[in-house]
């Protein structure tokens, strides 16, 4: 990676700016995941309406890093390590932004849960999920800051245990379901959040794949870990208790 | 697979006590376009001279090592420099026509290489190097104007037309569209990409833009070294050295 200054301040300013937004954007995504997650688990429905309000913000910023990226291409032709940065911005914010919605759905859902009596526990494990990916999400950003290759990958394998706790928790709700159908329409929106937390973690498995790009030049060649087999899952031969 | 024009291995050039080239290896190929680029007095324009023995007229440059056109030593006592040029043609920085009509500029080399017979066979040779300089059109019906009345990069074209005149088998430009304005460039740049059907083109560019538009292959000079050569798309993209990624990408190396 090369840290040393353009020739063109300028240029320098423009590349610094944008990644500023790419911070910003993370940064908003971060904290409405745990928001939407601690509203979720104290029936805060206000909170929740904060972090439906904040996802606005995230979108704008995306369109904003979109033509900021466009410019800066027009302008000043980037290549190599820069073009990469820019390159990396531009999907970077795409993959922030869907993470915003989902997060912005988390807590949509969570104004209609506490009509509702959910499971028991169920709240806890989904905040704990929450918190898991907003662990890889800080981390992946700090790895984009600092070019760390070696983190962005490590992000990339604690996808695994994050699929791992989707797993469980789609066993979880299901049983619940079969055991009393009252759950049911809670149970339906506590495994979306679910699911979309795991889609987080996606996101976030692919923004690391993006810094490892931005440092190295070079995609990861492994295919990246896939760890849903609930599309296999059929509860006539699980086992229920 | 593109066949080698240009084999140089361990080429050093000095002007006096200055060490201008240092042990350079690089082939270049056939029917390619290769960009010489770098910071100024990095050595690309004198390592593009020696390839057509300009430093010969340069008293106090003197040239080490071994540079081969085609397989044989270009710097061998029985190559005649002046044979060696109608092979390897060169257009310059600044459109350069001579004070001759735009007829006589074209016909100058093939007549004094003996190239054509007879009035006929020099008019087909003047009128196929215009067309090849993609200056035909523009000039047909006034071929008896002055070359220098033409406008800088019709006279460019010009250069270039004369210089295909002679059948060379390789092209070397240095900084051919530096005095040209932006559409003139662009008809220059198209004209290269047409030439390297038929020739080896050696060009050196201050413009990396340029560089990246016209070639497939990069060589980056940088006090003297050859410092990385290859394939312009990854130059361009993932340089290996990382003085080549500071010169790209416009830092301080």
């Amino acid at each position: 990676m090369n840290d040393s200054q353009h020739i063109s301040s300028a240029f320098d300013r423009d590349l610094e700016a944008i990644q500023a937004m790419i911070m910003k954007m993370g940064g908003l995504v971060e904290a409405g995941l745990l928001d939407a997650a601690k509203a979720l688990e104290t029936n805060d429905e206000e909170l929740a309406a904060t972090v439906r309000q904040n996802d606005m913000e995230i979108d704008a910023l995306e369109e904003l890093v979109n033509e900021e990226a466009a410019r800066v291409i027009a302008l000043r032709a980037p290549t190599a390590s820069d073009l990469r940065t820019v390159l990396t911005v531009i999907k970077i914010s795409g993959n922030l932004e869907r993470c915003g919605d989902y997060a912005k759905n988390l807590a949509k859902r969570t104004s209609v849960l506490v009509q509702m009596r959910p499971p028991q526990g169920t709240a806890t494990s989904i905040r704990r999920m929450a918190r898991e990916v907003e662990l890889m999400l800080k981390d992946v950003l700090d790895a984009y800051i600092q070019r760390d290759a070696d983190l962005a990958e490590d992000v990339r394998q604690r996808d695994h245990e994050v699929d791992q706790m989707y797993n469980a928790l789609f066993r979880e709700f299901l049983t619940f379901m079969m055991e009393d159908p009252r759950y049911i329409t809670s149970c339906m929106h506590l495994h979306f959040i679910a699911k979309n937390l795991e889609r987080v973690g996606d996101h976030v498995t692919s923004i690391a794949d993006q810094v490892i790009y931005l440092v190295t030049g070079e995609m990861p060649d492994d295919a990246r870990p896939k760890g849903d087999r609930t599309s296999f899952a059929n509860p006539s031969i699980d086992k229920i208790p | 697979m593109t066949e080698i024009k240009f084999s140089a291995r361990g080429v050093n050039v000095y002007y006096g006590a200055t060490h201008a080239i240092k042990d350079v290896d690089v082939d270049i190929q056939d029917k390619t376009v290769t960009a010489f680029i770098g910071p100024s007095g990095c050595g690309k324009s004198t390592f593009l001279r020696c390839l057509n023995r300009m430093n010969d007229v340069i008293p106090i440059a003197r040239v080490n090592g071994d540079i081969r056109l085609d397989g044989e030593d270009i710097y061998d006592r029985r190559v005649d420099p002046v044979q060696l040029r109608a092979k390897v043609g060169m257009v310059f920085q600044k459109p350069n026509p001579f004070p001759k009509s735009i007829y006589d500029n074209v016909a100058y080399g093939p007549k004094i290489h003996g190239l054509a017979k007879n009035k006929t066979e020099l008019d087909q040779i003047v009128e196929r190097s215009l067309r090849r300089g993609a200056l035909w059109n523009e000039v047909k019906d006034r071929l008896d104007a002055p070359g220098t009345g033409l406008s800088g990069g019709q006279q460019q074209r010009l250069c270039i037309a004369r210089a295909v005149a002679t059948e060379p088998e390789v092209l070397l430009m240095d900084e051919p569209c530096s005095a040209l304005d932006p559409i003139a460039t662009a008809q220059i740049e198209e004209l290269i990409d047409e030439l390297k059907q038929s020739y080896s083109l050696v060009i050196v560019t201050h413009s990396m833009q340029q560089a990246a538009r016209v070639s497939q292959k990069t060589a980056f000079f940088h006090l003297g070294h050859l410092v990385e050569y290859g394939e312009t798309g990854h130059i361009f993209t993932n340089p290996d050295d990382p003085r080549t990624e500071s010169y790209i990408t416009g830092r301080i190396g």
